[in-house]
């Protein structure tokens, strides 16, 4: 009896349930500050995450909760191993032969790796973003549309809506709403990737993973989507990866700190800027290597 | 000097040099071909002055100029050159030949008679000679040159319309009688295969077949009233005095080049050209038109093209999508490279072994049993000839493809996983479209290559002479056990397995320039759909 009625799914019960177990495994007194400053609604759930490209590892006993509707970002050296951690939480990494994985994700309190999830659904929770600005050569209607096509929309009023209201949600409508029949390979780099945006952000996901989206693009178009970044922070659980402090320091509430895939530091971004813990995110911050 | 020397090369100008001389000399070349093959082709259908000659030895002949070469003397090198012209003097139930070399030297005098005149015959070639004149059951409508002319050019339309109407029933109406009757026998002889030799169905059969009968018959009346009606005939004389009665319904045309203006020869010019392209072949393929070539070429490329294309693309998209990388796959690309440079007629005979007699024979033997031993796809046609094409063009389509899937970047593919499309998805929605213009490149280059082959097509059902059309009125409409025509074994056909050699020849030309123009139109044609897709995948190249 009391199993049927844990599995009917009442979303307070297993919420509890996920709270109380997060609290048991990951004794953070980090963790516990934020609660009391109400902002530690976890989102993303990591637990003993170990990764391996074949039998190197490149993720070591990573632990942390990502809290829900703020900008968590990922700094540390390259090949430190924080684009591989944010390819973890949509498993981007499945795509990679000889990848292998241990340890627990959740998202929303749902394992990423238990046998009854679907990648594809999964995917449409966990938005993401990528380097380079890489949109469909096809129009830009076609490219904001695709996702909700690929699952199944074919009103073609409700796509319109959903296209508008994207294409508004990353500042482009203005910019593109008469040449939405245009191939999206004519905009700028700028335009290009807040289009990838909203494309991701079409299929309404919970967590938007955003690996250094501005790293291609010019100082006024980074600006724009850091902007654009904060506001989605309402709607979205964002989290970035960016080789940029100052980025990091101006868009992210917290900060992870990764190193030789340790994660060395997590924290509101703030304390780890001012008073880091640790000596290596000290050295780091301040220029002495990376 | 070494140093000098290294100093120059190192600078470039030499090379920038040598690669402009290379472009050039393959343009000019190309060019050289392309003209000369274009001019002896015009030729072909401007209408030549009626010349007569009085040679030395007494004789006089009326033709047409159409050649003029030295003549070699290797006794006497010294000797100033001899030159012979080429005449082509028709009438060749006359003469026995159409052309005839005169030396130059030998010319007394040239006239160019204003009064004779060119009848174009629809058997034995060209007469050339006067009108005497023209008489219908032996009342004289007409006498001399000009009268003659006159009464003929009312005449002859009226003959020619007449040509059509029997020529339309003989091919269609009696065609399809046959057609139907064949397989009124043929559905018979199954039911005496399988035992059955009264009962409903084979009386069904037997009145299916008298009706046909009847209707044959009515069809053989309306013939034979036609061809009766035609009684006017025409009386000419040759240069050397000859009578010669040519009834109206052997003349396709008449006409007096020496009074032709310019506008005369340019419409002259542009019938006979439309002529070529829309008519049959007459006379051993020496005169008339190329239409049953066109229409096998171009019905052939395109059945190879429906063919090739899905395969290659499916095998290139299995080779760089789905294969493991490995030892094995590069293995297979190699032999797929190799597979374009493998001689065509091997591929011909593969085509003959394998889908004539092994597939052809095999649907023979299980479909239509009743006709053998007369074989139905047991023998080339053009289904197996465009297979055997498509086979030898497939490489170049798997080929395309691969690199243009390589071409495509992984970031659209990650993309597309990254909305939550599966790697289905991913490839029917994003990866196909991106790559279409790479699917349409190999297609053009496969048409190329399949319109300008010809030793694979000559055992697997290309024919001299096709009776009928693959696609014709009756049903199933497209007929694709028959035999084709097509333009590159024409050209061989024509210019070196013809009994009229010299007749021939121009032919040669203008059936090469229209090939040229068939495969650049094909080729434009997806040229064109190419750039549209581009245009509407990527405004520029940034």
């Amino acid at each position: 009896m009391a199993i049927i009625k844990l599995r009917s799914g009442n979303q307070d019960m297993e919420n509890y349930k996920v709270e109380k177990k997060v609290e048991n495994r990951v004794p953070s007194n980090e963790m516990a500050h934020l609660k009391l400053k109400g902002l530690g609604n976890p989102m993303v759930e990591i637990e003993n995450l170990n990764f391996f490209y074949g039998e190197k590892k490149a993720l070591n006993n990573i632990n942390m909760i990502i809290p829900k509707h703020q900008v968590t970002a990922f700094i540390g050296p390259s090949g430190c191993g924080k684009s591989t951690l944010l390819r973890c939480l949509n498993r981007m990494n499945d795509l990679v032969e000889s990848a292998r994985m241990e340890g627990a994700i959740r998202i929303g309190g749902r394992d990423l790796h238990q046998e009854s999830e679907n990648v594809s659904v999964l995917r449409k929770r966990v938005g993401m973003v990528f380097q380079k600005f890489n949109p469909f050569p096809k129009t830009i209607f076609e490219n904001v549309a695709y996702g909700p096509k690929i699952h199944g929309l074919k009103n073609k009023a409700k796509l319109e809506e959903i296209v508008e209201n994207s294409l508004k949600s990353v500042a482009l409508w203005d910019e593109v709403k008469d040449r939405l029949n245009e191939s999206a390979l004519a905009l700028s780099g700028g335009q290009q990737q807040r289009l990838c945006i909203a494309r991701a952000i079409a299929v309404e996901p919970e967590v938007l993973l955003m690996d250094e989206p501005c790293s291609a693009l010019d100082p006024l178009s980074t600006g724009k989507i850091e902007e654009l970044v904060v506001g989605l922070k309402e709607n979205y659980t964002i989290v970035i990866v960016t080789h940029n402090m100052q980025q990091a320091a101006r868009i992210a509430d917290f900060t992870g700190f990764m190193l030789l895939g340790d994660l060395v530091e997590f924290g509101p971004t703030d304390r780890m800027f001012t008073k880091p813990n640790k000596k290596e995110t000290e050295d780091y911050i301040t220029g002495r290597f990376g | 000097m070494r140093a000098a020397f290294k100093k120059v090369w190192n600078r470039g100008d030499g090379f920038i040099w040598l690669a402009g001389a290379g472009l050039s000399l393959s343009l000019i070349m190309t060019a050289a071909l392309l003209l000369a093959i274009f001019f002896n082709a015009a030729q072909f259908f401007w209408p030549g002055e009626t010349v007569k000659l009085f040679v030395e030895d007494g004789r006089a002949i009326l033709g047409e100029i159409t050649g003029r070469e030295d003549i070699p003397n290797p006794d006497n090198p010294e000797a100033p050159l001899k030159y012979r012209v080429q005449v082509k003097q028709g009438n060749r139930d006359i003469h026995g030949t159409d052309f005839l070399w005169v030396e130059e030297s030998s010319i007394k005098a040239t006239q160019l008679p204003q009064d004779a005149v060119v009848v174009e015959r629809r058997e034995w070639g060209n007469f050339y000679g006067f009108i005497k004149e023209v008489r219908d059951q032996g009342n004289v409508l007409a006498q001399g040159a000009e009268k003659g002319m006159k009464i003929l050019e009312e005449l002859i339309p009226v003959s020619n319309d007449n040509i059509n109407a029997i020529q339309k029933i003989a091919r269609k109406n009696i065609g399809a009688v046959n057609f139907y009757m064949e397989k009124n026998r043929l559905e018979l002889k199954k039911l005496k295969l399988e035992g059955i030799d009264n009962g409903k169905a084979v009386e069904k059969l037997r009145m299916e077949n008298d009706e046909l009968q009847n209707e044959y018959k009515t069809f053989e009346a309306q013939l034979a009233e036609l061809r009766k009606s035609q009684t006017a005939e025409a009386v000419f004389t040759t240069i050397n005095g000859v009578e010669k009665v040519i009834p109206l319904s052997q003349i396709i045309r008449i006409y007096s080049p020496n009074n032709f203006g310019w506008f005369d020869k340019i419409n002259f010019f542009l019938v006979k050209g439309w002529e070529f392209i829309s008519d049959e072949p007459r006379e051993a393929n020496t005169e008339g038109g190329v239409f049953p070539a066109i229409f096998g070429t171009v019905l052939m490329v395109m059945i190879m093209s429906l063919m090739a294309t899905p395969l290659g693309v499916l095998a290139a998209f299995y080779l760089r999508e789905y294969a493991r990388q490995g030892a094995m796959v590069s293995a297979v690309r190699i032999a797929v490279n190799n597979l374009a440079g493998v001689p065509s007629i091997v591929f011909g005979v593969f085509g003959v072994g394998f889908f004539i007699y092994f597939i052809g024979g095999s649907i023979d033997s299980f479909f239509f049993s009743e006709a053998l031993p007369t074989p139905t796809y047991g023998t080339g046609g053009i289904l197996w000839a465009s297979l055997t094409m498509a086979l030898l063009t497939v490489p170049v389509v798997i080929v395309s493809t691969e690199e243009g899937l390589a071409s495509v970047s992984g970031g659209i593919r990650e993309a597309s996983f990254a909305v939550g499309a599966t790697k289905f998805e991913t490839t029917w929605r994003v990866v196909l479209p991106a790559v279409m213009p790479s699917i349409l490149t190999g297609l053009i280059l496969a048409m190329a290559r399949a319109a300008g082959e010809v030793a694979p097509l000559m055992i697997t059902g290309v024919v001299k002479l096709a009776p009928t059309l693959p696609i014709d009125g009756i049903w199933p409409f497209l007929h694709l056990e028959r035999k084709f025509m097509h333009l590159g074994f024409h050209i061989y056909d024509v210019g070196f397995q013809s009994p009229n050699v010299d007749a021939a020849r121009p032919m040669v030309f203008t059936t090469t320039l229209l090939l040229i123009g068939i495969v650049l139109l094909l080729n434009f044609t997806a040229v064109i759909l190419r750039n549209r897709l581009r245009k509407k995948l990527a405004v520029s190249g940034v």
